[in-house]
């Protein structure tokens, strides 16, 4: 009910924020699951992190809104800038890697990589 | 006159404690010397000698005092919860009796073995052992407690055991060693036994503690339990010397001991280790004769079974050595025989008079066996007294002295033994004793005239033994001689000093002494008609039974039904366990082990490679744990970490 409340109300709260992070959090889970392709994995894993970040500046807003003293705290901001930074260096990383699994076996389709198995 | 005597007796755990040195010097110093390792072992058994002779003396000087109050000096050793052991030294007349017969045959047996050991490779080895031996055997003499007692009773356990495997490239050696071992760990089992029960009921192993619980609660039902306990107590303690001095259905071990050197024979087999057993019973005497007396009985019959039994297989051995084995069993016997009839003083008095007189022929036959070099068949024989004088001499005064004759030691100790036996009221044991004096005089006088007056074998070479080994033989035929005279009639005696309970002076019955006498005659006379005048043919004798021949010549089979019960009884059981053991106790083992590899087989399956698969797995598993921790809380909050940490604080 209040999903639908905030709805027909228009106004933008919370809710709205945290299911948009849901629902991108569950593309990237998807994809994640379901992708062949090692860099549509990888995007995927960026979609995810992304959610993360929506979450963390929605709950900022409407939960840790306060002053001290005359600055507002940021930690929202923070962390979200943080997950960038780490998503950035993900990605350096995983592309490599998967240049290098290329390189070696002429192909990005994980299923092929099950090397792992006993 | 007291005081300087306890300042003495306060050394005396010197006597023990020098051979012990001795062992230790030789086996970590001079062992590469040989000369050195004999001279310090035979300096330390004549200094524990002199120590002993003058203990003795203290002894007899002290008179009646020192009978009725043993010096007793004890250091504590061992307190655990309520049990306090000592070691220490108890210096009474039997002890005394004991520590002098021990030093004096032992410093004999080193000596001669100068001669007989002479050339042999482990040299220094033999005497460690002896030294070790020694050690042990007075520690045991010199015992305050069973503890102690058991402690050194193992000791020399465990030094026959190494001398009679001391030719452990023999196989019959090594075979000897290992019989003896667990022959003797069998009664030894039971000695353990009876000292935890004993302990249990009286909270205490002290000799003279002992004694004392005993008599003062042997009335009190709620401390001894029933009756019928204290005769178990005796009966386990007696299993001990069951073992350890060769009684019936332990004695096996005893002539296959003779595969050791023979001054060892002469020294373990059969005038110290075989008596310990005698003298255990001895010290313990007062849980035999007054608390339990129903135990007395059964020594005194299973004594006289044994001494017979003994005798009956020696008269037909022909083996030089065997036939003193089965001669020593058969004087185990009389004296466990006449601790049962009550003749404490005489079983000790015999006890000293064996220990000289068997000493010196089992040193007169190794005389003989080294001058033949190394043959053993009284039948390879013969012909000796010419020889070898001294060692023919002395052999016969040794003879004599087992026979009985007087005025040699023998005749006293076993006149006593046997007197005390028809006055104590036991005739049947009494006529046993009596036959198996003619049976002892009889097989003795065989060997005598068979090894030394038979034909001379022209094969044989022999030549009289170096002085070293001739003087032992002197010397213990000295003992043998004149031991026995200590007990003549009068008021400082032997059984003045040795006695248990009220002393009472006995006599010599000079008609009983007249018949053993006769029965030790008869049986010279019989050996001397069959075997020098041939008389009377053996081999005829043989031919008429020859079931009984066949019997006794393999000593009524006794050998056989242990194997027999071995491989068949103990094997069965084996093979039954031996079964259990491959397939339920390996069944399970192996079937928890088949269980693990199978499930393992089963679940690698699921590990794919598949990333993407691990991943769900992962995923879904966090969104059980969420829903468990946020919906699950009441029901599951075990699982909950933060849960639990609450309910820690």
């Amino acid at each position: 009910m209040s999903l639908l409340n905030n709805f027909s109300n228009l106004s933008v709260g919370l809710t709205s924020y945290l299911l948009v992070g849901a629902m991108l959090f569950c593309l990237g889970l998807y994809g994640v699951f379901a992708k062949k392709n090692m860099i549509a994995i990888l995007m995927s894993i960026e979609l995810m992190l992304n959610a993360v970040n929506i979450n963390f500046i929605a709950f900022n807003r409407f939960i840790w809104n306060q002053k001290v003293d005359i600055h507002y705290v940021l930690t929202g901001h923070v962390a979200a800038l943080f997950i960038i930074i780490v998503a950035a260096c993900e990605v350096a990383v995983g592309l490599a890697l998967i240049i290098s699994v290329y390189r070696n076996r002429k192909s990005t389709n994980v299923d092929e990589f099950n090397w792992l198995k006993w | 006159m007291f005081k300087e005597m306890h300042d003495l007796f306060q050394w005396a755990w010197l006597i023990p404690a020098l051979p012990f040195l001795s062992f230790l010097l030789i086996a970590f110093v001079t062992k590469r010397s040989k000369g050195l390792s004999s001279t310090v072992s035979i300096l330390a058994i004549l200094s524990s000698l002199g120590m002993a002779i003058a203990i003795a003396y203290s002894v007899i000087r002290a008179g009646a005092e020192i009978v009725e109050h043993p010096a007793i000096v004890t250091v504590n050793w061992l307190n655990i919860g309520g049990l306090t052991i000592d070691f220490g030294t108890i210096i009474d007349p039997l002890s005394a009796m004991m520590l002098f017969v021990v030093t004096l045959v032992a410093s004999m047996v080193q000596i001669y073995s100068l001669g007989y050991m002479h050339g042999d490779k482990g040299w220094s080895r033999y005497y460690a052992y002896q030294s070790l031996f020694a050690s042990a055997m007075l520690g045991m003499v010199l015992a305050t407690n069973l503890l102690q007692l058991f402690i050194f009773w193992e000791l020399v356990g465990l030094c026959s055991y190494l001398l009679i495997g001391f030719w452990y490239f023999k196989v019959s050696a090594r075979e000897a060693a290992k019989k003896a071992f667990m022959t003797t760990r069998v009664g030894d089992f039971g000695l353990l036994l009876g000292m935890l029960f004993l302990y249990s009921k009286f909270g205490t192993l002290d000799f003279v503690a002992l004694s004392a619980a005993m008599s003062t609660s042997l009335q009190d039902i709620a401390v001894v339990g029933t009756a019928g306990y204290i005769t178990v107590m005796a009966f386990l303690v007696f299993m001990g010397p069951v073992g350890k001095s060769g009684q019936f259905p332990l004695h096996v071990w005893l002539p296959d001991a003779m595969e050791g050197p023979t001054p060892v024979s002469a020294l373990i087999h059969a005038a110290t280790m075989v008596v310990a057993g005698v003298y255990l019973v001895a010290r313990m005497y007062f849980l035999f004769d007054f608390a339990s007396p129903e135990a007395l009985q059964f020594i005194a019959g299973l004594g006289a079974f044994t001494a017979i039994f003994a005798a009956s297989i020696a008269v037909v051995q022909n083996d030089i050595k065997r036939i003193l084995a089965y001669s020593t069993l058969s004087q185990l016997g009389y004296m466990m025989f006449a601790l049962g009839v009550g003749s404490f003083s005489g079983s000790m008095f015999h006890l000293m008079t064996h220990a000289f007189f068997k000493a010196l022929m089992f040193l007169g036959a190794g005389s003989v066996i080294l001058a033949l070099h190394h043959k053993q068949n009284i039948w390879d024989m013969g012909g000796l007294w010419k020889k070898m004088p001294i060692t023919g001499w002395t052999f016969f005064i040794g003879i004599l002295a087992i026979s009985g004759m007087p005025p040699f030691a023998g005749f006293f100790s076993k006149d006593e033994i046997l007197a005390n036996a028809l006055q104590n009221g036991h005739p049947i044991i009494y006529a046993v004793g009596l036959f198996t004096a003619f049976l002892t005089a009889f097989y003795m006088c065989r060997l005598f005239f068979v090894v030394f007056m038979g034909p001379e074998k022209p094969e044989n070479h022999p030549h009289e033994s170096p002085w070293s080994m001739t003087i032992p033989l002197i010397i213990l035929a000295f003992f043998s001689v004149v031991g026995g005279w200590v007990a003549l009639p009068g008021h400082y005696n032997f059984a003045f000093f040795v006695h248990y309970g009220e002393l009472h002076h006995v006599a010599i019955d000079w008609f009983l002494a007249g018949i053993s006498v006769i029965a030790g005659l008869l049986g010279i006379g019989l050996a001397y008609a069959i075997y020098v005048k041939n008389v009377i043919s053996a081999e005829s004798i043989v031919a008429r039974f020859p079931g009984v021949y066949k019997l006794l010549k393999n000593g009524y089979y006794v050998d056989d039904l242990y194997l027999w019960i071995i491989h068949h009884i103990m094997g069965g059981m084996g093979k039954i366990l031996y079964w259990f053991d491959i397939n339920i106790v390996d069944g399970i083992v192996n079937g928890i082990a088949l269980t693990t590899r199978g499930s393992g087989k089963l679940l690698r399956r699921t590990s794919t490679g598949q990333v993407q698969m691990y991943a769900m797995v992962f995923f879904f598993a966090v969104v059980v744990i969420f829903m468990v921790f946020a919906f699950g809380e009441g029901q599951l909050s075990a699982l909950n970490p933060l849960a639990t940490l609450g309910g820690v604080k």
